[in-house]
């Protein structure tokens, strides 16, 4: 395929799923059948990312296609000058890699959806959004400048918010909507605020033209504090988008939508849309920013694994998973492991697209039971799904031969070298603390769900498995969460193809005295055997420590997964331990972990009611002030009105009623004179002429 | 001897015309009104021809004399006609009490 084509490709993957919405949204009520329509444009669009992906691998590994047109050219400004606004997009590596991930994960749920949805009133404008979800995250993904971005990010957020609360006729649907739509908002006018700062500075959206002005020295205002500022803001809209701490508590909200939408937008893509941005920009973040951003997303992790320990909703159990595995991608990007943070992106799309779509069969077949206390058994009656969630289970607890283990390995040894090489050792011993509770809430999920006795018995009398259209999208993914489509070293990512040939860290155009030391380039000097064929070598000091860190990491992690398997075995499987004696023991901590931190609660008492109370003293200030000013003027007037009508009735009408009361008296004195009688007529006529006579006598 | 002069006769004229007017004034039956008209007209009659005798105004006064005769006569003829239609609508000619102009 030549560069023109892929392009033209990927901008046509981009168009498709706009067609199905417009279709659906427009003609869906006529034509009911057109959800057909919209799975098989979606499936186009899979074999042509397919495709994309495969030209852009083997053909033009490691460059960048790019095309962008002037959209708005403003000319000469004064005082500014030459101003225009580029929009394109680009293709590389990542881009092309994450073209597939979002349109498999789409084609699959779209298939899923047809069975899981069925029946519903707005069955074709559910398959609608889906349309435009789609087309707006691989708007993000395909996009090489940062308004587009934005404007693609806002649109995700949008058909995000259409599909929590799809179902709004249930109160905690829409408020979960509404939830997610304000929090989202609070990251990104950060965003925003980010990107004006370097476009303020660079006249420009486009990603290469600011890390090309950023890598001759141009700082924006020529301060590095800027960058780090506007590094830290971008990444405040990864914040709200991916879920992080303090801003995560809309995604377990966000359950509320239907199950293939969170497997969809709040598991896969749309909330690894914050970590893609990060993974966009990483090049431009200073070692400050790198810092805020690894401690956020470490404590995301922490915070997020501890409430899903004990968690009783399936799907809040993920959600939870979601925030703290979103957590690790962003810890990655923080620590400067690059290539594990979208590798880990990855991969946990496919897993956790897979728990989702597992957890939806389960619900489904539950009748919409989604609290685990009453499932239990449920091995016997869905064996495909229960092998399918098994797998994805052993994938994110990060067991061998699966994908999970390879990627977070690589992350633990990233925080592991970041720790050596700067002293921030509390971010490995978080991640390493995750990465057993991970390994621990999960197999309790899996256990409490599928295995031991049904508790609820009729519930599961009528549970059956669901149909193929459900099944073998599980199928699909869990059969991607295996090591052999990553690398064919089950133990060690580092020599795959994924990491050797398709990903690798692109060199930081930060300037030297505002970035780490350990990731500057220079000559590699002993030979790791790693991923680098020519003699240079991106941040050869952090890749070396991580080389170091590898095995060690490795050894740790995998003794911490197994030990929380092996609690989670003695809790709930082989249940040695009496756990209500355990939960009063740990009481507090049980609810605190159970109340997820109070966050919510936290969020309630400071902004929500803060919000509420400044509202309840603006509408008082409104009621009684402006009000007060209103109505006090009116009375005013009022009081002034009632003055000039006094005046109106007693002057002014005083005077016309004087006047005629004066000619009355006048008249009625003069009327005497009319008697009628022509004698006295003549009697005034003969004295008028005599007084005339002797007023005008002649002589 | 007093030779008789124009004042002679603007004083009859005078006291003939103050009794017309003393007539028309007073009385009370419209038909003594009338009569008193009568002598307002004549004293103007009597101005005309004493104007037309010491002026020299040629024959116009005797004619305008003439004139009034003629006029007074329809005057009569057309007021009587008037005081027969007084009587006819208030059943009396007492001019005191016709006062429905005053309305």
């Amino acid at each position: 395929m030549s560069e023109i084509s892929i392009i033209n490709i990927s901008i046509i993957i981009l168009l498709l799923p706009l067609v199905s919405f417009v279709l659906l949204i427009f003609f869906g009520k006529k034509f009911p059948k057109l959800y057909l329509a919209a799975t098989g444009v979606v499936f186009v669009a899979l074999v042509l990312s397919i495709a994309v992906t495969f030209g852009m691998l083997t053909s033009y590994s490691g460059e960048t296609l790019s095309f962008s047109f002037t959209w708005i050219d403003f000319g000469n400004v004064p005082s500014i000058g030459f101003l225009s606004i580029e929009l394109g997009f680009e293709i590389n590596n990542v881009t092309a890699l994450m073209l597939f991930v979002v349109n498999l994960i789409s084609a699959l749920v779209h298939l899923y959806s047809i069975e899981y949805m069925r029946g519903d009133i707005r069955y074709t404008r559910y398959f609608a959004y889906l349309g435009i979800f789609t087309f707006s995250m691989l708007g993000i993904v395909i996009t090489n400048n940062l308004l587009m971005m934005y404007i693609f990010w806002e649109l995700v957020g949008l058909s995000s918010y259409l599909l929590i609360g799809f179902w709004f006729e249930k109160d905690s649907a829409s408020d979960a909507g509404k939830k997610a739509f304000l929090v989202n908002r609070v990251g990104d006018i950060g965003m925003w605020i980010g990107i004006l700062i370097l476009f303020t500075h660079y006249k420009t959206f486009t990603f290469s033209t600011i890390f090309e002005q950023i890598s001759l020295g141009n700082l924006p205002f020529d301060s590095a504090a800027a960058l780090t500022t506007a590094g830290i803001l971008i990444f405040l809209g990864a914040v709200g988008k991916s879920a992080q701490f303090p801003l995560h508590v809309w995604l377990p909200d966000a359950m509320e939508g239907p199950t293939p939408v969170s497997a969809l937008i709040h598991a896969a893509t749309m909330v690894a849309a914050g970590v893609y941005l990060l993974v966009k920009i990483f090049v431009i973040l200073t070692a400050d920013a790198m810092l805020v951003i690894a401690v956020v997303g470490g404590v995301t992790a922490f915070v997020a694994a501890t409430i899903a320990l004990t968690q009783n909703d399936i799907k809040k159990v993920l959600a939870y998973s979601t925030v703290s595995q979103l957590g690790y991608m962003v810890l990655a990007v923080g620590v400067g492991a690059y290539a594990f943070a979208f590798f880990h992106l990855v991969t946990h799309a496919f897993f956790k697209a897979c728990l989702f779509l597992g957890s939806g069969s389960v619900i489904h077949a539950m009748h919409h039971e989604q609290d685990i206390r009453y499932m239990g058994g449920l091995r016997k009656k869905m064996p495909l799904t229960y092998y399918t969630f098994l797998i994805s289970t052993l994938a994110i607890s990060g067991v061998p031969l699966f994908s999970g283990f390879l990627s977070k390995d690589g992350i633990l040894a990233g925080t592991l070298a970041f720790g050596s090489l700067t002293g921030h050792w509390l971010l490995p011993i978080i991640g390493f603390t995750v990465a057993a509770m991970t390994a621990f809430y999960m197999f309790r999920l899996v256990i409490i769900t599928f295995h031991g006795e049904p508790r609820n018995k009729e519930k599961y009398d009528h549970a059956h498995e669901s149909k193929w259209v459900m099944t073998a999208p599980l199928a699909v993914l869990s059969l991607l969460s295996i090591f052999i489509f990553y690398t064919p070293n089950p133990i060690s990512a580092d020599a795959g193809w994924f990491l050797n040939k398709w990903i690798s860290t692109p060199q930081t155009v930060v300037p030297a005295e505002a970035s780490f030391d350990f990731m500057q380039s220079g000559m590699n000097k002993h030979e790791t055997g790693l991923a680098q064929e020519s003699g240079i070598v991106h941040s050869v000091q952090y890749t070396e420590a991580m080389h170091h860190a590898h095995y060690p990491a490795m050894f740790l992690s995998l003794i911490l997964a197994g030990l929380g398997i092996l609690i989670a075995f003695i809790f709930y499987q082989w249940k040695k331990v009496d756990l209500e004696k355990l939960t009063e023991k740990l009481n507090s901590l049980y609810k605190f972990s159970l109340n997820k931190w109070y966050i919510d609660e936290f969020y309630h008492a400071t902004f929500i009611s803060g919000t509420i109370r400044s509202a309840d003293a603006l509408s008082w200030f409104d009621y009684y002030i402006i009000d007060g000013i209103v109505n006090a003027s009116a009375s005013i007037t009022r009081f002034v009105s009632r003055l000039s009508g006094w005046f109106d009735t007693f002057i002014v009408d005083g005077l016309v009623n004087f006047s005629a009361l004066f000619s009355g008296f006048i008249g009625l004195s003069f009327r005497r004179l009319q008697t009628g009688k022509v004698q006295t007529y003549i009697v005034f006529v003969v004295f008028a002429v005599l007084v005339l006579l002797l007023f005008f006598r002649p002589f | 001897m007093i030779e008789v002069g124009l004042n002679h006769y603007l004083v009859v004229s005078s006291i003939l015309f103050s009794l017309g007017v003393y007539g028309v004034v007073t009385r009370k039956n419209a038909v003594m009104v009338l009569m008193g008209l009568e002598l307002i007209l004549n004293a103007a009659n009597i101005n005309f021809i004493a104007f037309a005798k010491y002026g020299n105004f040629g024959l116009g006064g005797q004619a305008m004399a003439l004139f009034v005769i003629i006029l007074a006569a329809a005057e009569a003829a057309i007021a009587l006609a008037i005081v027969l239609n007084l009587y006819k609508t208030f059943s009396n000619v007492n001019v005191d009490e016709i006062d429905k102009l005053k309305e």
